[in-house]
């Protein structure tokens, strides 16, 4: 009988225990692997073929310490690991520990053992342990735990072979117990074995101690656990203690057994040296902000050719387009719609790479675990994580990996607060709205012979973005009620110098699932906007020529000219444009009008939107999309109530300060959608930024007309 | 009786044994973490305002807010 069923195997063991990278090894798919704790919350898996040529799945979990969970994220291993029987169980269990380290690893691996699935153990690290002068006797080992012990070294693929061929072999379950249940607890434990088939008293018990973790019964077994745990009066956690000491008391001794020459105690003095440095109260934040600044370095002159480039490609690909095919509505949403959306995708690739290029060496180096340890007292305050530094300094380039990356605070409150809020730091995309509007409206001067004011102004609304980022994550502390108590107990590793192929598993894995994930929503949005902005009720669009050609018969106009205002006439009589008008009442306030509407509606897609479609809606075509016309053309704009210019000062800085605020980038809404599962998020992070953002710009233009 | 000094008291190089938990919730994090009591800890150092700290215990560097310390005693 061939089972068409393929193996899984699960991957289980400690952060920094070197999982990610084994992993790595075995699928050669990509993974992240690093320093940070809890990098791996998403469930990753890939395939692997064994030394008897059978093809498995291999899955890696995240790490975690214990089998009781501390997090939403590390829940999952407990889950899978209580769930026997139904075909999310593992058919091996694979614990990695570090072996430099293995006391804590050993923890996680007696639990594993008494839960009762077939387990085996592979010690990681094994030459980094030799060199600190540990070895251990891996056949006592083997033989005193009663399961199968494979030496590996994950960052050179030393044993994997051995591995694999230790995996093509049948596992049994493990015949030994390390830690039997109180006897106060044999009563429920047995009644819940025999009302719910339970295979062990430990992994009943487990039943009966994480009530969270039982997401796979059904609704009326689960309910038979709880009557159980009612009527004897088991309190989850009031053994959990105990337990732990017990089984670091047999890890002790079985350690003393097996170690064949004992750890030098003397502390680990170089990382430490190295440390003092790096958490100094000067030298470490001028590290820190010397890192930082390089990034922000990096992703703006680095990314500025490719994205230029893809730009371009994808301009002259829709040019192309549109001449070779014929006319029609399908050519116009190919060239028009769906290559710009594409090209509104993959014009973020180069900074999401350089980006997490950068993370991933910091977090591989363990430099990251610092930084969250040198800021973690100023963040608290706010309501947020030391984790939460590095998303919120990401978001200066683009919200999107920013918001990526706060799936490493465990913390649900504190990492839900950084989402909402990281999309207030200034990314790159306002960039372009800044500059235009800073040069129509602030003076080229310099103060004090120096400083000069556009410069002075466009750092202002940087930090604008930083403080209201702290603000609003401070209300939402006060806000978000939620009993979940914050930790830090964090490992800080040991530094190391960055293993290069993870480093790029990582470039690979965030570029494609931004690609892919992010890219679908962007991609549909772009399509509507292309519909709203292309077609209008009746007959006005395919009339358009015939009444600008009408309104110009004495004007000569040039060709381009003449195109130019037949776009500018189609896309005023657009369903955009109606939306326009439609909604020019409540931008009126804030100084805008219909005009400037459309754009607002149009940046919604994503803010850089918002020049090229002022561009468009002045009548600059999109052949000299050049800055310096458009602001000429702006410059002259009329506001016909009052007889001078539209852009006023006052409409000027009431529109820095709405982009600065307003939630205008789907591709952000989509990547929250993501991250939190749901709507509910994004949607309140949409109405609180554009409250924020109208309420605000509607105050700057009062105070200033 | 005096009470018994904790981790978050403790002086940069200062090593100590730990005597017991004063919060249920947190001693079992800690000990899966290897805080157990008799183990030996050392206090390296603290970050720039004085929280978070940095302990080695069991081998390895751990960092901790004052507030997670202040529940570890210790013997010294």
């Amino acid at each position: 009988m061939a089972s068409p069923k393929r193996l899984k195997i699960a991957l289980i063991g400690n952060p920094n225990s070197g999982k990610s990278s084994l992993f790595n090894h075995l699928t050669g798919l990509n993974q992240k692997i690093g320093n940070f704790p809890g990098v791996t919350v998403e469930k990753k898996s890939g395939t692997c073929t064994l030394s008897n040529s059978n093809i498995v799945e291999v899955i890696d979990f995240p790490g975690v310490y214990s089998i009781y969970p501390r997090s939403l994220d590390e829940q999952i291993v407990s889950e899978v690991l209580l769930d026997h029987h139904s075909e999310n169980t593992p058919d091996k269990i694979v614990v990695v520990a570090d072996a430099t380290n293995l006391k804590r690893g050993l923890l996680l691996l007696t639990q594993v053992i008494d839960v009762g699935l077939p387990t085996m153990l592979v010690l990681n690290m094994m030459d980094l342990a030799a060199k600190a002068g540990i070895s251990y006797d891996i056949q006592m080992l083997s033989k005193k735990l009663g399961v199968p012990v494979v030496t590996i070294n994950a960052r050179n693929g030393i044993g994997i072979n051995e591995l694999k061929a230790q995996l093509a072999k049948p596992l049994p379950v493990p015949e030994k117990k390390v830690f039997s249940i109180w006897d106060d607890t044999k009563e429920p434990v047995r009644e819940l074995r025999e009302r719910l088939n339970v295979d062990n008293d430990y992994e009943a018990y487990l039943f009966l101690e994480q009530p969270r973790s039982l997401t796979f019964l059904t609704a009326e077994r689960k309910k038979i656990v709880d009557q159980i745990r009612d009527t004897h009066q088991f309190f989850p956690g009031k053994f959990q203690g105990a337990e732990t000491i017990h089984r670091y008391s047999f890890i002790q001794d079985l350690l003393n057994d097996v170690t064949l020459k004992a750890p030098d105690h003397s502390w680990k003095k170089k990382s430490n040296q190295i440390d003092h440095i790096i958490t100094h109260k000067v030298w470490g934040y001028l590290i820190f902000f010397g890192i930082l600044f390089l990034i922000f370095q990096a992703i703006f002159a680095w990314a500025t050719l490719p994205m230029d480039f893809i730009d371009s490609v994808f301009a002259s690909l829709s040019n192309y387009v549109g001449s070779v095919l014929q006319e029609g509505p399908l050519t116009s949403l190919l060239a028009e719609g769906v290559i710009p959306g594409l090209g509104g995708i993959i014009i973020f690739v180069p900074q999401i790479a350089i980006l997490f290029a950068f993370i991933s060496i910091l977090e591989e180096s363990g430099y990251m675990a610092r930084v969250v340890f040198l800021m973690d007292k100023v963040m608290r305050k706010f309501g947020l994580n030391g984790k939460s530094v590095v998303p919120l300094m990401s978001g200066v380039a683009c919200a999107i990996p920013a918001i990526m990356a706060t799936r490493t605070i465990d913390n649900w409150k504190e990492r839900t607060i950084t989402i909402l809020v990281t999309p207030l730091m200034s990314c790159s995309a306002r960039l372009p709205i800044f500059t235009i509007l800073i040069a129509l409206i602030v003076p080229d001067q310099k103060v004090l012979g120096v400083i000069n004011m556009q410069g002075l102004a466009l750092m202002g609304l940087y930090l604008l973005g930083f403080f209201a980022a702290l603000g609003s994550a401070w209300v939402m502390k006060l806000i978000i009620n939620v009993k979940e108590r914050s930790y830090l107990m964090m490992e800080l590793p040991t530094y190391r110098i960055p293993k290069w192929s993870n480093v790029g598993y990582t470039i690979l894995e965030k570029t494609k699932a931004f690609v892919l994930e992010a890219g679908k929503v962007i991609m549909a949005i772009a399509i509507i906007l292309w519909v709203l902005a292309s077609y209008g009720p009746g007959d006005t669009m395919s009339k358009a020529e015939e009444v600008v050609s009408q309104q110009t018969q004495n004007m000569r106009l040039t060709e381009q000219a003449f195109a130019d205002r037949v776009a500018a006439y189609k896309l005023e009589n657009s369903y955009a444009g109606i939306i326009g008008k439609a909604i020019e009442p409540a931008i009126k306030p804030l100084g805008y009008d219909w005009k400037i509407g459309i754009a607002l509606i149009t940046s919604f897609a994503a803010r850089e939107v918002f020049v090229g479609t002022i561009a468009t809606i002045y009548s600059i075509g999109s052949v000299g999309e050049d800055e310096t016309t458009i602001k000429v053309r702006m410059k002259e704009e009329v506001n016909p109530d009052t007889g001078g210019p539209r852009f006023t000062p006052a409409v000027g800085f009431s529109l820095l300060v709405f982009y600065t605020f307003a939630m205008q980038c789907m591709s952000t809404l989509a990547v929250v959608y993501r991250e939190t599962h749901g709507w509910k998020w994004p949607l309140i992070q949409l109405a609180y930024m554009t409250v924020l953002a109208y309420v605000s710009a509607l105050a700057v233009y009062q105070i200033f007309s | 009786m005096t009470r018994l000094k904790n981790v978050s008291e403790m002086k940069p190089g200062e090593v100590g044994i730990v005597a017991g938990f004063t919060d249920d919730h947190l001693s079992v994090k800690l000990m899966e973490m290897g805080c157990l009591p008799g183990a030996a800890v050392r206090f390296n150092f603290t970050a720039p305002f004085g929280d978070p700290i940095c302990i080695s215990v069991s081998g390895y560097e751990l960092s901790l807010r004052l507030e997670e310390a202040a529940t570890i005693s210790i013997l010294n």
